[in-house]
C-alpha cells in the first residue's frame, strides 16, 4: 500500500503497516525495518520507509491523566495536539509549544522536536517534556526523562522516530485565562525593517511571526505579527467563535500555485486591512490559520510540493537571508506563504534538534522536477555558506553532506538508532 | 430530547462506544462502563475521566458479558453506582470468521450467542427494568450486515438480525410507555484496528462521526438509524434486489 507524507512526495511503498492502538503490547517483529508514522504531518520522508513496515500510532489516542493543579498531562504518543486543545483549553491550559497546525501527534512533535512562534520566549516542544515511554525492539521499556535516562532523552526529542516507539508522554502545560489571543501586526517594506521590528519587539511579545514576500522586486516585505495570551478580562464584546472548515475535495490536475496565483496573492496579503490596535483572537485562526482548509496540501496537484526550511544563524542571518531571498526571486519560482522567525538563545534540548539561535525561513514550492532541485542547490549553498541547517521534518531531498554539517552530532545519535528501525530520511542521509 | 446524564455502555471498549463515551464525558455525563477486564478497562476509564474533569462522573466493571448469569447482577451494580439510569448502549460483539463458522459448529453457536442471544437476553432485563420506571433510552448497535444475508458474512448477518428484528419488537412494545428504543446500523468504520486498510473511499466513516450520529440518535429518540444516513439507500436497493439474482451475485 501508498502511504505518503503531507507535501505528497514521494510516494513509499511499505510491506507491511501495524496498527498500533495498545501501549502494553510489544513491538511487532517485521523482518524489514520498522518506523512509527502517526498523523503524517511531516514532509519528504522523514514518516516514509519505503520498502520497510510503518508502525500507525494513531490508535494510542487515550488520556492518561491530568493534573489540574500543575498542569501535568500524562497521555498516549497517538494523541492529537488538537484534542489536548479541546479538553484542556476550556479548563484554563494550553500547549506550551505548538507546531502550525494542531493536527499532529504528540510523539510526531517529541520526534521532530518541533517550534512554535514563541521559541525565543518558550523553546522547543522538547523542552516542555517531563517524561516519556521509550519501548525498544529488543523488548525494554525505558522511562526516560532529563533526570533518568538523560542521553535518551537528547537522541528520542529530535530523533525521527528512529530510537524505538514513543507510547506515552508526560507535558507540561501552560496556564491561560481563556481562548483568546491578543495580537498585532505590523507592516514592513524591506528586511531591515523586519530586523528592526524584530529586535524592538520579541522582547514584548512571546509569539512572533512574520510572512514574507519573496517574488521579483518587491521581496523582502511582509506583514510582521504578534501575540499573547489574553489576560483575563472583559470578554463579552467578542463574538462568540465558531470553526468553519473549507475542504480541498479533488486533486487539481495541475498545480494552482502558479507565477501568477502567487503575485495576486502576495500582491492582496501585503495590502490587507492592519488594525493600528492590538484585537482579540481566537487561538485556532491565529495559530492555525490553514488548519481551516482541510487537504489544503491538494492545492499544489498530483505531484505536490516541496517545503524548504531552513535556520541561518545570527552571526551571518542578515546577509543570507538577503542571498536567498535573490536568488529564489531570480529563480523565478515563488511561495505562497513565506515564513520568517527568530529562534530564541536557548540550547535545544535533542541531539538532533533543528532549533538553534538564529532565523528561520520556510518556503513552499510546486514540484517543478529538476527545476525545483537545482533551485535548491543553491539555495543549498548559501545556507551552508552562512553555518546554517534545513529542517529533517521538512524535507524530502538534502544531501547527506547537507545533514552532517549542520546536525554535527549525528555520529553520537547513531548509536541510539533501534537496529530494528529506520526511515527513508536517515537511509538518505546516510548515503 | 431525551436527557442522556447517565448512561451505560455495554462493550465500552469497542471503537464506536469508546467515542460515544469521550462525547458524553466532555459535556458531562455521568458514564458506567462495561467490558471485558484488564488494562484496556481501565485505560479507557482513565481516559474519560480526563475528558470528563471530575473522576466521579466515571464508572466502569468488568464483565463476559457472553456469560448470562453475569447480566442482573452488573444491571443493578450500574443502577446503584449511578443512582438510576437514562439512557443504555449496547455496542458489544464480535465480527466471527466466516469461513470458520461454516465448517465449525461450535464457533458458529458462540458467535450467535455473543451477538444475538446474550444481547436480547440483556435487553430484556434492561426492559423489564426501564419499562417500571418509564422513561429512558434503549439503544443497540446492529448492523447493515443484518438486512439481508449474504453469502460473505451470513452468521454475523444472522445474529445481527434478530438483534434487529427483537429490537424492533420491543420498541413497538414500549413506545406506549415512554421508552425510546433505538436501533443503530453503523455502515464501514475506520477505527485504529484497520488503520493499514486503504479507507480513502466514500463509503468509509470515522468512529468520531458515527459516534456523533449515535448520540444525537439518542437524544431523539430515534427509531433505526443508519450511520452515515447513506447506507439507508444502499440497504434499500440490497434488500430489493430479487432473490433469484441475489442469490447468483457474490455480495
Amino acid at each position: 500500500m501508498k502511504t505518503q507524507s503531507w507535501n505528497r512526495l514521494p510516494f513509499s511503498s511499505h510491506l507491511e503497516q501495524f496498527p498500533i492502538a495498545d501501549r502494553h503490547a510489544p513491538l511487532p517483529t517485521p523482518s524489514e525495518p520498522m518506523l512509527v508514522y502517526g498523523n503524517g504531518r511531516s514532509y519528504g520522508d522523514v514518516c516514509l520507509n519505503d520498502g520497510g513496515a510503518l508502525l500507525r500510532s494513531r490508535g494510542l489516542d487515550r488520556f492518561i491523566a491530568f493534573d489540574p493543579v500543575s498542569g501535568r498531562l500524562q497521555c498516549e504518543a497517538g494523541v492529537l495536539l488538537g484534542e489536548i486543545l479541546h479538553v484542556l483549553v476550556p479548563r484554563g491550559w494550553f500547549l506550551p509549544v505548538t507546531p502550525g497546525t494542531r493536527f499532529v501527534t504528540v510523539g510526531g512533535a517529541i520526534a521532530n522536536d518541533v517550534h512554535g512562534k514563541n521559541h525565543h520566549d518558550a523553546g522547543s516542544f522538547g523542552d516542555h517534556v517531563l517524561a516519556f515511554e521509550l519501548l525498544r525492539s529488543d523488548g525494554s521499556r525505558m522511562r526516560v526523562s532529563r533526570e533518568g535516562n538523560a542521553p535518551w532523552f537528547a537522541a528520542t526529542v529530535g530523533g525521527l522516530g528512529l530510537t524505538g516507539l514513543i507510547t506515552q508522554v508526560e507535558l507540561q502545560m501552560q496556564a491561560v485565562a481563556n481562548p483568546y489571543m491578543e495580537t498585532r501586526s505590523q507592516r514592513f517594506s524591506n528586511l531591515d525593517e523586519f530586523w528592526s521590528l524584530d529586535d524592538q519587539l520579541r522582547g514584548q511579545w512571546p509569539y512572533t511571526v512574520a510572512w514574507v514576500d519573496c517574488l521579483g522586486r518587491q521581496r523582502g516585505r511582509g506583514i510582521y505579527s504578534m501575540g499573547r495570551h489574553a489576560p483575563d478580562g472583559d470578554l463579552e464584546q467578542q463574538p462568540r467563535w465558531r470553526e468553519k472548515t473549507r475542504n480541498i475535495p479533488v486533486d487539481p490536475p495541475i498545480s494552482l500555485v502558479n507565477g501568477l496565483s502567487l503575485r495576486l496573492f502576495n500582491a492582496l496579503y501585503y495590502r490587507q486591512p492592519i488594525a493600528a490596535e492590538s484585537r482579540l483572537v481566537h487561538y485556532q485562526p491565529w495559530l492555525y490559520p490553514l488548519d481551516a482548509i482541510q487537504n489544503w496540501n491538494r492545492i499544489y496537484g498530483r505531484k505536490g510540493f516541496y517545503q524548504y526550511q531552513c535556520v541561518l544563524p545570527f552571526a551571518h542571518g542578515r546577509t543570507a537571508l538577503s542571498e536567498l531571498l535573490d536568488s529564489i526571486a531570480a529563480s523565478g519560482q515563488g511561495s505562497f506563504l513565506a515564513v520568517l522567525k527568530t529562534f530564541g538563545e536557548r540550547e535545544a534540548p535533542g541531539l538532533l534538534s533543528f532549533v538553534r539561535p538564529g532565523v528561520t525561513l520556510a518556503l513552499d514550492f510546486p514540484n517543478q522536477g529538476r527545476q525545483s532541485l537545482k533551485l535548491f542547490e543553491r539555495l543549498d549553498a548559501i545556507v551552508s555558506e552562512a553555518g546554517g541547517a534545513l529542517y529533517p521534518a521538512k524535507d524530502a531531498r538534502m544531501p547527506s553532506a547537507m545533514f552532517r554539517s549542520g546536525f554535527p552530532q549525528w555520529e553520537r545519535f547513531s548509536q541510539f538508532v533501534d537496529p530494528a528501525f529506520s526511515s527513508g530520511f536517515w537511509r538518505r542521509v546516510n548515503r | 430530547m431525551n436527557a442522556l446524564n447517565k448512561v451505560i455502555i455495554f462493550g465500552a471498549n469497542s471503537a464506536i462506544a469508546t467515542e460515544v463515551a469521550r462525547q458524553l464525558a466532555a459535556r458531562g455525563s455521568q458514564l458506567f462502563c462495561v467490558a471485558r477486564g484488564g488494562p484496556k478497562l481501565d485505560d479507557l476509564l482513565a481516559d474519560l475521566r480526563v475528558r470528563a474533569g471530575d473522576d466521579a462522573l466515571v464508572h466502569g466493571a468488568s464483565a463476559d458479558l457472553a456469560d448470562l448469569q453475569s447480566h442482573e447482577a452488573v444491571w443493578a451494580d450500574a443502577q446503584a453506582t449511578m443512582g438510576g439510569v437514562d439512557a443504555v448502549l449496547l455496542a458489544y460483539g464480535n465480527l466471527p470468521d466466516q469461513q470458520r463458522c461454516e465448517n465449525d459448529v461450535a464457533a458458529m453457536c458462540d458467535a450467535i450467542h455473543l451477538n444475538a442471544v446474550s444481547a436480547v437476553a440483556l435487553l430484556t432485563i434492561i426492559a423489564r427494568d426501564m419499562e417500571e420506571q418509564g422513561s429512558g433510552v434503549i439503544a443497540a448497535i446492529s448492523s447493515v450486515a443484518g438486512d439481508r444475508g449474504r453469502q460473505s458474512n451470513y452468521i454475523y448477518g444472522a445474529a445481527k438480525g434478530m438483534l434487529t428484528l427483537f429490537m424492533q419488537g420491543l420498541r413497538n412494545r414500549l413506545a406506549k410507555k415512554g421508552i425510546d428504543v433505538v436501533t443503530i446500523k453503523p455502515g464501514f468504520v475506520d477505527t485504529p484496528m484497520t488503520a493499514a486498510f486503504d479507507k480513502k473511499g466514500p463509503l468509509w466513516a470515522s468512529a468520531e462521526v458515527v459516534a456523533r450520529g449515535i448520540v444525537q440518535a439518542m437524544e431523539k429518540g430515534k427509531g433505526e438509524i443508519y450511520l452515515p444516513w447513506f447506507w439507508r439507500y444502499i440497504m434499500l436497493i440490497i434488500r430489493h434486489i430479487p432473490e433469484f439474482i441475489f442469490k447468483r451475485m457474490s455480495l
